[in-house]
This record gives C-alpha cells, structure tokens and sequence, in this order.
C-alpha cells in the first residue's frame, strides 16, 4: 500500500501558520512566555514556530529551547534509547510554557517532559502544541490545547514527519505495516 | 550504534572504540544534567547498586556514589576494613551474600588484578572495576579520555604522555588502551625502575628525559608515586624524584607550546608536580574531577540499559 501522505509543503506551512496566531491569541507578545520543543524531532517544530512568531510579531525576542527526555522516560530498558542535548538557556520559573512536539501518541513522552521541565523551575503554566495528534491512542490523560491536524490511526501503524532541515522536503505520511 | 557491545565494565581492555564514544557522548548529556540547578534524573530510580570497596578510596567512591545519588539509583555501600571479610569470608560468599538482598549492579575496588573479571564470571549483576590492583582502572580513563577531549576537541591524533609510576599504576595501563582506541599517540616517562618491562610492546613511545617527554606532548598525566605499593626501593629519594621527574613551573614555562596537565588524584604536591602547576590555568585537575561524575554516570546508565 502506498504511504498516505497527510500534510505536505505548502499546506504544513499554512498549519504552522495557522498554530502561531493561535499562539499569539493567547500569548500576546510573548514577554512572559517561552517555547520548549522536545527531543529529537519536536525542537525542529519549534524552531519553526519560533521564527514564523518573529516574524509576525517582528521581535526577536522569544526564548526557544531544546528538551530532551531520555532520562526521564518510563520505557527506559525496554527499548534502546538515545539520549540528545538538551539546550535551555533560560530559567521557566513563573513563565507560560509552550512545549511542542511533532506527533503526540500515547502521550508518555510528553509526561517524560513535563518530569523533565521541572528542573529548570515552576512554570506558571504549561500548554502542550503538536503538529499530528493520534486521537484515541492515548496511554496516559494528557491533550494537547494547540494541534496542527487531529488523525485516526490504529496502533501498528507509523506516522512520519519530515523536516526540510534534515529530510530535505517537508512531509507528514502515515505508513501501515511492513512500510 | 546505542547501545553497549559489553555487560560490564571490567577494562577498557575489554571493550570497543564504539563502545567508548558512546559513553563519551553519553557523559556529555550528564554532564548537562549537573550543571542543572536539579541536578537529578529519574533513570535508575528502580536500581540497587553495591559499592564494594575491598581497598581505600576517596575520590572514586564520592565519584561513584554522588553519579548514583544524581541518577536515583538506591545504593549500599561496603568497606572491607569493617566487615566480614576480616573473619575469614571468600569474594564470591560476600558479594553473593549482598546479591541476595536483591542488587542489581556491583561498583567493585580490589586490591587483586583482576578480581572483577573473576567476579563477573561469577555472580550475577553488573559488575564494575573501579580499580583492581595494577591491573586497569577503566572510568578513570574515561574520563581522562572525556577532559582532553573537551579541552583540545578531539583525541584522534593528539600526543599525550604518562609521567611517573607506571608499573603499580591501574591509571596508565586503562589510560593507555583507551587513549590508543581513540587514537592517540601515547608515549610513558619515569625513572626505569618504574617503567615495566617490555611496556614498549603496548605500542607505546618510552623517554627518561621529562623535558623532552614534555616538549613532544599535548597533555601530560601526571601520576603519583605509589609509595604504598612500593615494597622495595625503585629510586634513592622522594627528593631525587621530584628533582628528575617533578613538574614545576619553570619547567612548564620553558616548553615550547603550551601543554595540559592533568593528575588522577591524589596529588602529593611538592612530588610529582608543585602547587603552582597544579593551580595553574593549564591544569585541568578540578575539570577532572567533576567530569568523572558525568562519565559514571553514563556507564551506569548504558550498563543498566543492558539489563532486561
């Protein structure tokens, strides 16, 4: 069966688009908010959120980090796992956290980092965005309040989101088995 | 490559170039994780560790127990001058005996050559050589491997030289495997009587000048003169040897580039190397120190991600 492909090109950047006014709705100018993408594939996002919001909002003056979640995760020994840098040059106490992932499935990710956060303060208040939600596979109670578009998928299935930074095109596909 | 190709860590001997990379690339992670304001992870909060130490050890066993307290591991510590073992108990009796209050993972020190090889072969956790007689001391060559890195980019290619007492050193045999796995040129100096025999077939370049020695490399290890493990007389005076093979400053100086200096630990200042070369900025001792913790705790962490 051929990949079905759910977001490509310019329509994942009318999303991306889309996800930041939604942003900046809440937001407003950022001062007291800050972005947190998630290791490996959710910081690529949200560098991309964080320019198109400098853009917008002509500033540039919005703190973006990088959060990896390795050493917080509750899988740890049941599959191999690859810690990544984590780069956070600021501190979230009091601050309204946006963390940001590529593809929320059973949601134990995002409880890894919401572990993993806590070590640089108490957020004021935490939001969860993320490009592809998995609807009714979630583990764990957690939703996100900022999605790029809402899928149906059954477990054995993959989805897959490529970045122009890495992959060279941008494209969300889903794969069934065997693919 | 994610994962170890080894279930203990007995020697740098015993394992790969990837293996060691990988618990570089690891530590850099950790070393992240404690420079945090929380400086603890959640990652062995179901691990038990045994620190085992059958001979005296300062440095190393902080090292141990503050890289395990940092990754939540529970620990039980051990020392043999307070224990059965002065009643009469084999290694393997004690060590299964604290297995079956349900350990998962044995940091071990031994004054025998290779008793944690012995050890593993025996017992079932993971085991890891914290310094075993002569024999190896594999996370102190890490992260010695981990702090030139850091300090001069890579390894592949640099020239480091051992200085002192190489034959009852555990630190420069680990340190000459691992700094030859990565690379390295690796060249010893010290007084014959503290060189091994045929130490030449490691592979590795020998000088008896210390200038000379000094002049070629880019990072210096100083080691200390094992006095304790000295049963005869390897050189007439504590003072000859620091006259011949002590570094001091006008000897640094007078190099033609400027070198690293680094000491396992612990220093006998005034010996091997004086208090203003190992204070000075060209002394990367204290980066040591605080490197070995992120270093253990990453081959605690790989290790028990081999445990299924």
């Amino acid at each position: 069966m051929k990949p079905k492909i759910i977001l490509e090109g310019e329509q994942l950047e009318i999303t991306i688009t889309r996800l930041c006014h939604q942003l900046i709705e809440v937001h407003d100018s950022f001062q007291n908010s800050v972005i947190i993408g998630l290791q490996p594939r959710g910081v690529y996002l949200a560098h991309r959120i964080h320019k198109k919001l400098c853009e917008i909002l002509k500033t540039k003056k919005i703190h973006v980090g990088e959060m990896d979640t390795t050493f917080f995760r509750d899988d740890f020994r049941r599959k191999e796992l690859i810690p990544n840098k984590t780069n956070i040059d600021f501190i979230i106490e009091d601050k309204n956290v946006i963390l940001i992932d590529d593809v929320l499935f059973t949601g134990r990710t995002i409880r890894a980092g919401l572990d993993a956060m806590l070590a640089f303060g108490r957020p004021n208040d935490v939001e969860l965005l993320v490009l592809i939600d998995r609807r009714f596979s979630r583990h764990l109670p957690i939703q996100a309040k900022y999605i790029g578009k809402t899928i149906d998928s059954i477990e054995s299935q993959k989805v897959k989101v490529e970045w122009k930074e890495i992959d060279g095109k941008d494209r969300v596909t889903l794969l069934t088995d065997k693919e | 490559m994610s994962s170890l190709s080894v279930n203990h860590l007995l020697g740098i001997k015993y394992i790969t170039k990837a293996d060691i990379e990988l618990i570089l690339e690891t530590a850099k992670n950790f070393k992240e994780v404690i420079n945090r304001p929380i400086k603890k992870v959640p990652s062995l909060r179901d691990i038990t560790i045994a620190n085992l130490f059958f001979e005296n050890s300062t440095r190393t066993k902080l090292s141990f127990e503050l890289a395990q307290k940092r990754l939540s591991a529970d620990t039980i510590n051990f020392a043999a001058s307070s224990s059965s073992v002065k009643k009469g108990e084999t290694l393997v009796d004690t060590v299964n005996n604290i297995l079956a209050m349900k350990v998962d993972m044995v940091v071990m020190r031994h004054a025998h050559p290779g008793a944690s090889v012995f050890l593993a072969k025996k017992v079932k956790a993971k085991i890891i050589n914290a310094g075993d007689g002569a024999h190896e001391h594999p996370t102190q060559a890490l992260l010695d491997a981990f702090s030139i890195q850091e300090n001069l980019g890579s390894i592949k290619g640099k020239k480091i030289v051992i200085v002192g007492d190489i034959l009852h050193s555990r630190v420069a045999l680990s340190n000459i495997f691992c700094l030859q796995k990565l690379g390295a040129e690796v060249m010893v100096c010290g007084p014959q009587t503290l060189l091994p025999k045929y130490i030449e077939s490691l592979g590795v370049k020998v000088e008896l000048n210390l200038k000379k020695a000094l002049n070629w490399c880019d990072a210096a290890n100083m080691l200390r003169i094992q006095l304790e493990r000295q049963d005869i007389k390897f050189f007439p005076s504590l003072r000859e040897y620091t006259m011949m093979y002590g570094l001091n400053m006008e000897m640094l100086d007078s190099l033609s580039k400027r070198i690293l200096i680094m000491h396992p630990g612990p220093i006998n200042r005034g010996i091997e190397i004086t208090s203003e070369v190992a204070d000075s900025d060209q002394s990367i001792i204290l980066d040591q120190v605080e490197n070995g913790v992120a270093v253990r705790m990453a081959v605690m962490f790989l290790l028990a991600g081999r445990m299924n």
